[in-house]
């Protein structure tokens, strides 16, 4: 970790001049992603503006019947707080799935888009990756990459976004508000993260100094069909090999609107619109289900020590969906059993 | 008052201290004055070194001294002033010794500053240049050039095979033959290793040391930096999980006492996590079990074969394959066991080291057989049931491992099993149920203990071993306070502290049974002493009392022949005019005893049970049963004990499904370093677990007759998933763990 | 041979940052310590001001070794700065309880033999304090997830269970003191349904 300097910044315009007035300035929200990067020194800012003070940590209704989370609401207040549970279940067992309580009490929802991919050579300063410093090359692609995409790589990267949170809210078509040297603005959730390409150096459409103030998730939250579905190495506290939110508006058994996006398969939180199409206007049933994930796989590439992914998704897209058209856990993947019916 | 805390399930006498934090841990010595020094790591595996610039490290204000090859004195020049005591053989690794780089993670620096966070930074700046060579690390193309080890670790026998494995697989009429595999895997403790060392002046040092024997350590420090033992106290109150990764003194202690030497300061070098992946683990093996059974289920033939990997530098050995040749009973048995040379660290005990990665091919390779057979798995182990043992032709001091198929299988509910896989179901999810098994040596090595009641009546019992989660504080209370009648509140065991009597290493769950064996001679010395000095007394009944004819309880010492006739011990102490009359015991009769060929084979045995619940279309994986039924002689407390078989279990579980260093063999790096990507099982992983530890009377292991526990519950838990996997799935893993991608 | 250059000379060394006078709330007392911005409240804790019963098992998030409570949340100090804390409550193993006067959960630790070496317990307990005050974990099924970000690697997880709902049990209204006993052997847990999502929790 090297040497930095920090301030409390008071107000959001305050930030925004703090960070544009320091070359190699840095936000921290919770710290537990920079932080880590910090002592793994993948990450050097050499001054840190803290957000805390900002007032940006509440909850709040919007006009137009949405919820607006506060960029420094941590992501166990968001996750906990009774609008979200009752309005975007679908978004509190996401935050859930993620991390561990004590992270998620430190964890802010800002910070959660920003935090960067855990592919293994991306943390190791011993192995070249483009993404830590472009033009070294990806160790991943030949390599060991497991935790790495299947979707949307490119020859240079092909990480993840390693967040449960972001696939949740790509889902709801949330809006990210930020605030930046040139004002505010905001930006489509599906723009917010990119793909690699050839800037992998690139996580996301930020431009410098611009700061994440808030996410506005529209009216309509699928409370009442609804999964995410995580599959990990370990039945908890272990980043998703591949990851599901389903959500669904059914007429009797027909589909009249659907979301469905992945996790840990690629850059960004993959949204399949084309995927939701073919859904829309369907019976709800396990045949539409497995056409519809072939078709989201359709262009997949495996990468050797990942390619289980492809087939371990399309299975996930099927029970997930599953799970939000009947909205009965029909796989528990947090493991909690009755005791075995066989117990003499 | 009731004194007999043998057998009882006490609470942990370092309980307190643990919970509240007072418990202090080897980088929890906060001395005066003191540097940290931190490791800067090889990003290579193999080459040399070409070029250090610390010079603009060292211009940095407190940074104090940047340590690597280039100014390190060589303190000691013969391998074998490096070789501790389990060092196998060949030349142990020297830190920062010369500019070779061996393995990828080799400490090649020590940057020594006023804070930890100076010296971090000062490390992650350090400017170092390599040449690379390439370097080998893919055991699987190394088979070939395996080599059958000379000598290995101390106590390691070469595998024998008996009888003609040939004519065995001709006369079976049912065949198995399978390979087996599993990964590095590392111990990953969750006190990442530290040493911090006061200098007191003078090179006098207090050296607090993370690891499993404070002896071992000091041994060490003395031979390499020539220093008299009194100079080179090593104290180690607590050691926060050992698993093996402490029996062996870890480079930051070399690294802090020389720092310390040089600067002539107290200095700590605490290892990051990623460092915990840069020394011994389990090695990876590749193993071949090949079985044969005749039509009436017994087997006729017995083949496996292992290779492993050590480094190129030492010969580290395990015993994998040996325990094939004694679980069953089987006239012909053939055992190989080989080892290739890579340029990774020299691999080093881990729990139930050999046995777990042996057990779990031959376990997997049983069940298979079982089914090739037409025969239940457990049916099929009680058929094969080893009345003797036929690996060293003795017969067993004790072996209730029938009784644990028996308990075990009862609890479990085995009965109720339907054979074919698949055929069992609870609502959509596919159930398992798999069982295994091994076995594990009762080990007895010599201790010193010494034995002190002050004018007070305290007892105060004292070896130079270690906790390191066991108990062993808690053990060798209660085992000092019934030998002397003493309420557990009147006695303090102390250890971890090379000022104490001489203490093996812990580990191979031999400590309960040295230790506490001779906790009671101490004792039993202690009583003589306080009999001779009560005859020094105006106590007209003890005269010519012989110790036989006494008994210590309630803080007394009593004619067995007349109780009303009794001396409190107190007194006794007070009329001495001493503050203290202190015994210790001889430990010749244990050193004899170990040169003497044993006349019958001691171990430890257990069957556990295991069921998985598998949902079919993701093929998720949880263990939702384990019932573990432990034959180990007398168990001391049956709480800590139950404590060391549940944990156990998770090893185990851990070792199935998710534990495995993962090698990028471009780089010769394990990639996993870190306890996010390195998996260990986390509380949601755990359910029900039974421990059954089954009656097993013996009185010739040792006069406790106590076997020891730290292994013995971790074997067969892992083929036993794997085994229940199969059943429930159809799916035969045979490349540990089983992850996800395995079951699809 | 190829030619391999660790941390690169273009990273040279920076001035250093001064340390700066920094006053942490501290188990009921203002402790003020010089420290720069790059020291963590972990390290705060055990290098600065000797409270050693926070432990650091990886420094990274990924252990729980190092939990405190801060403002009653339990959080992972490894990953904080000390320099954000000025302000909070912190709470540490060593203001639960002492050995002379436990808490109910260090006294239910004991009772249950919820650890072997340790290490762990102390970020363990922590983060079950942190649980109880926030009313989250109710049944087991919920307290075994969310007692995971608590690695053991002493295996001790069914009697961490077990000690914690003792305490979450005995806190519910007409439970009456201890009721479970140490040898109990705990069935496997509660069926979780993925649905309907944890209730918010007790303000
Ligand atoms: C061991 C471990 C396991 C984890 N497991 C999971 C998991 O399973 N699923 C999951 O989803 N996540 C997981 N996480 C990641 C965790 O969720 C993120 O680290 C966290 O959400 C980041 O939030 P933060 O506030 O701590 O970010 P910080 O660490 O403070 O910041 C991260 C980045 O965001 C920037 N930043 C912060 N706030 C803003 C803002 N308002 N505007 C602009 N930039 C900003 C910072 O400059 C920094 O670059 C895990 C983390 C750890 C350490
Ligand atoms: S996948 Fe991306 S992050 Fe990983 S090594 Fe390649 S470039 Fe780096
Ligand atoms: S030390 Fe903080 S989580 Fe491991
Ligand atoms: S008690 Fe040792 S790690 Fe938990």
């Amino acid at each position: 970790m090297n040497s930095f300097t920090f301030t409390q910044a008071a107000a959001v315009d305050a930030a925004v001049r703090e960070k544009a007035s320091h070359e190699g300035a840095a936000y921290i929200g919770g710290g537990t992603n920079l932080v880590d990067l910090m002592k793994e020194n993948v990450a050097r800012p050499t001054h840190l503006i803290g957000l805390k003070k900002l007032g940006l940590d509440t909850i709040e209704n919007t006009p137009d019947g949405g919820l607006r989370l506060g960029a420094l609401a941590t992501n166990a207040d968001t996750a906990y707080h009774p609008e979200v549970i009752s309005r975007y279940p679908l978004l509190n067992q996401a935050i859930l799935a993620g991390a561990s309580p004590q992270l998620r009490n430190m964890a802010t929802d800002g910070g959660n888009l920003m935090q960067r991919t855990r592919c293994y050579y991306f943390y190791d300063l011993a192995t070249p990756c483009n993404k830590r410093e472009p033009g070294t090359g990806c160790s991943a692609i030949g390599g060991y990459n497991r935790v790495c995409g299947i979707l949307g790589t490119s020859d240079s990267c092909i990480a993840t976004h390693p967040s449960d949170m972001c696939v949740a809210l790509a889902a709801l078509d949330t809006t990210v508000r930020v605030s930046g040297p040139n004002g505010e603005r905001t930006i489509k959730f599906e723009d917010f993260h990119r793909l690699p390409g050839d800037h992998p150096e690139r996580d996301n459409t930020l431009e410098p100094g611009e700061l994440i103030t808030g996410l506005d998730l529209p009216a309509k939250g699928f409370a009442q069909h609804f999964s995410y579905l995580k599959l990990r190495d370990r039945t908890s506290y272990a980043f998703a090999l591949v990851s599901v939110a389903a959500a669904l508006e059914l007429d009797g058994n027909t589909i009249k609107d659907a979301r469905l996006a992945l996790g840990g398969v690629a850059h960004k939180a993959w949204r399949d619109k084309a995927a939701e199409a073919l859904l829309v206007g369907q019976p709800a049933t396990a045949d539409t289900f497995r056409r519809v994930a072939a078709k989201v796989l359709e262009n997949a590439k495996g990468y050797g020590e990942n390619t289980f992914k492809i087939e371990l998704a399309k299975r996930a897209i099927v029970r997930a969906l599953k799970q939000a058209t009947e909205m009965k856990a029909t796989v528990d993947t947090n493991a909690y059993f009755q005791p075995s019916a066989f117990n003499s | 008052m009731n004194t007999d805390y043998i057998g009882k399930p006490t609470s942990r006498v370092d309980g307190p201290a643990k919970v509240t934090g007072t418990a202090k841990y080897a980088a929890e010595y906060n001395v005066p004055n003191m540097l940290y020094g931190y490791v800067v790591s090889s990003p290579i595996a193999k080459g040399k070194i070409t070029k250090i610039d610390a010079a603009p490290v060292l211009a940095l204000a407190g940074v104090q001294q940047v340590f690597s090859h280039e100014n390190v004195p060589h303190f000691a020049i013969f391998d074998r002033s490096y070789q501790d005591e389990i060092a196998p053989g060949g030349s142990p690794f020297r830190p920062l010794y010369d500019a070779e780089i061996k393995f990828s993670l080799q400490p090649v620096a020590l940057v020594v500053a006023d804070t930890f966070e100076l010296a971090r930074y000062a490390a992650s700046v350090l400017h170092i240049e390599y040449e690379e060579v390439a370097h080998e690390t893919k055991l699987s193309q190394h088979i070939d050039d395996a080599y059958e080890p000379g000598k290995g670790k101390i106590g390691f026998q070469p595998p024998k095979s008996r009888g003609n494995f040939g004519k065995g697989w001709k006369e079976g009429v049912a065949h198995v033959e399978a390979q087996f595999s599993h990964h590095a895997q590392h111990h990953n403790p969750m006190e990442n290793f530290a040493t911090t060392v006061e200098w007191l002046g003078d090179k006098h040092l207090n050296i607090y040391d993370k690891t499993q024997g404070a002896f071992n350590s000091q041994l060490l420090v003395t031979k390499i930096f020539g220093l008299s033992k009194d100079r080179a106290r090593v104290i180690s109150k607590y050691t926060g999980g050992g698993f093996g990764s402490g029996l062996r003194p870890q480079y930051q202690l070399l690294l802090a006492v020389m720092a310390s030497l040089e600067l002539e300061r107290s200095v700590r070098v605490s290892l990051t996590r990623e460092q915990m992946f840069s020394f011994g683990h389990r090695p990876e093996t590749l193993q071949h079990v090949a079985l044969a059974t005749a039509a009436d289920g017994s087997l006729t033939g017995i083949n496996h074969f292992a290779v492993a990997e050590t480094s190129q530098f030492e010969d580290f050995t395990e015993n994998v394959v040996g325990w094939s040749g004694m679980l069953y009973d089987c006239k012909n048995v053939a055992l190989g066991y080989r080892l290739a040379k890579l340029d990774v660290y020299t691999p080093l005990d881990m729990r139930a080291p050999g046995a777990a990665s042996g057990s779990i091919a031959l376990e997997i390779a049983m069940d298979e057989m079982a089914y090739a057979a037409g025969l239940d798995p457990l049916e099929f182990r009680m058929r094969n049931y080893s009345d003797h043992d036929q690996a060293q032709d003795l017969p067993y001091s004790s072996k209730a491992l029938r009784k644990c198929y028996h308990e075990g299988a009862a609890k479990f509910g085995w009965k109720q099993r339907t054979a074919a896989p698949g055929s069992m179901r609870d609502g959509n999810l596919l159930v398992g149920w798999g069982m295994g098994g091994g076995v594990w040596d009762a080990t007895k090595l010599p201790a010193s203990v010494r034995a002190s009641l002050d004018a007070d009546g305290h007892l105060t019992v004292s070896s130079g071993t270690n906790e390191i989660g066991t108990g062993t504080y808690t053990i060798m209370t209660q085992i000092a306070a019934e030998s002397m009648g003493l309420p557990i509140e009147a006695v303090t065991f102390v250890l971890g502290d090379t000022e104490l009597p001489e203490s093996p290493l812990q580990g191979g769950s031999w400590t309960a049974a040295s230790v506490g064996n001779s906790v009671v001679e101490a004792c039993t010395k202690l009583g003589e002493a306080l009999l001779k000095q009560t005859q020094k007394m105006d106590s007209p009944a003890f005269k010519g009392v012989k110790i036989d004819d006494v008994q210590f309880a309630n803080g007394q010492m009593r004619l067995r022949s007349d109780s009303t006739q009794a001396m409190v011990l107190r007194d006794v102490v007070q009329a001495s005019g001493e503050p203290r009359i202190e015994a210790e015991n001889s430990t010749l009769l244990a050193k004899l005893a170990m040169l003497k060929p044993p006349k019958y084979s001691m171990h430890a045995h257990n069957a556990v049970f295991v069921e998985v619940k598998v949902d079919p279309d993701l093929m998720t994986v949880h263990v939702t049963r384990v019932v573990n039924a432990v034959a180990a002689g007398r168990i001391l407390n049956p709480k800590t004990a139950r404590s060391q078989v549940l944990g156990s279990v998770v090893w185990g579980l851990g070792m199935a499904l998710m534990e495995e260093s993962v090698m990028d063999h471009r780089f010769g790096r394990y990639m996993n370093h870190s306890l996010a990507e390195y998996h260990v099982p986390v509380n949601a992983d755990i359910h029900a677990i039974d421990v059954v530890f089954v009656n097993e009377e013996d009185d010739k292991v040792n006069p406790l007759g106590i076997k020891g526990l730290g292994e013995v519950g971790m074997l067969g838990v892992a083929a036993a998933v794997a085994n229940a996997i199969y059943h429930a799935t159809g799916k035969r893993v045979r490349d540990m763990p089983i992850t996800i991608d395995k079951l699809l | 041979m190829t030619h391999v250059t660790q941390a690169p000379l273009g990273m040279s060394p920076a001035t250093l940052v001064p340390t700066q006078p920094v006053t942490l709330h501290i188990n009921g007392q203002d402790r003020t310590l010089h420290i720069a911005p790059w020291t963590t409240l972990l390290d705060a804790l055990r290098e600065y001001l000797d409270l050693t019963g926070t432990k650091k098992g990886c420094d990274h998030g990924q252990c729980g070794a190092c939990t405190v409570l801060v403002d009653g949340k339990h959080i992972n100090s490894c990953l904080s700065l000390a320099v954000m804390q000025e302000g909070s409550e912190i709470q540490t193993i060593e203001g639960l309880g002492t050995e002379e006067s436990l808490s109910p959960l260090q006294q239910a630790f004991i009772d249950h033999d919820a650890f072997q070496c340790g290490y762990c317990t102390p970020g363990q307990i922590c983060s079950a304090q942190g649980l109880i005050n926030e009313g989250k974990a109710r049944t087991e099924a919920e307290v075994r997830e969310l007692m995971s970000g608590n690695l053991c690697r002493c295996g001790a997880y069914s009697n961490i269970l077990s000690a914690v709902m003792e305490v979450i049990e005995g806190q519910k209204p007409g439970a009456e003191g201890k009721i479970v006993m140490p040898e109990k052997e705990w069935s496997a847990g509660a069926a979780h349904q993925q649905m309907p999502p944890v209730a918010p929790p007790k303000k």
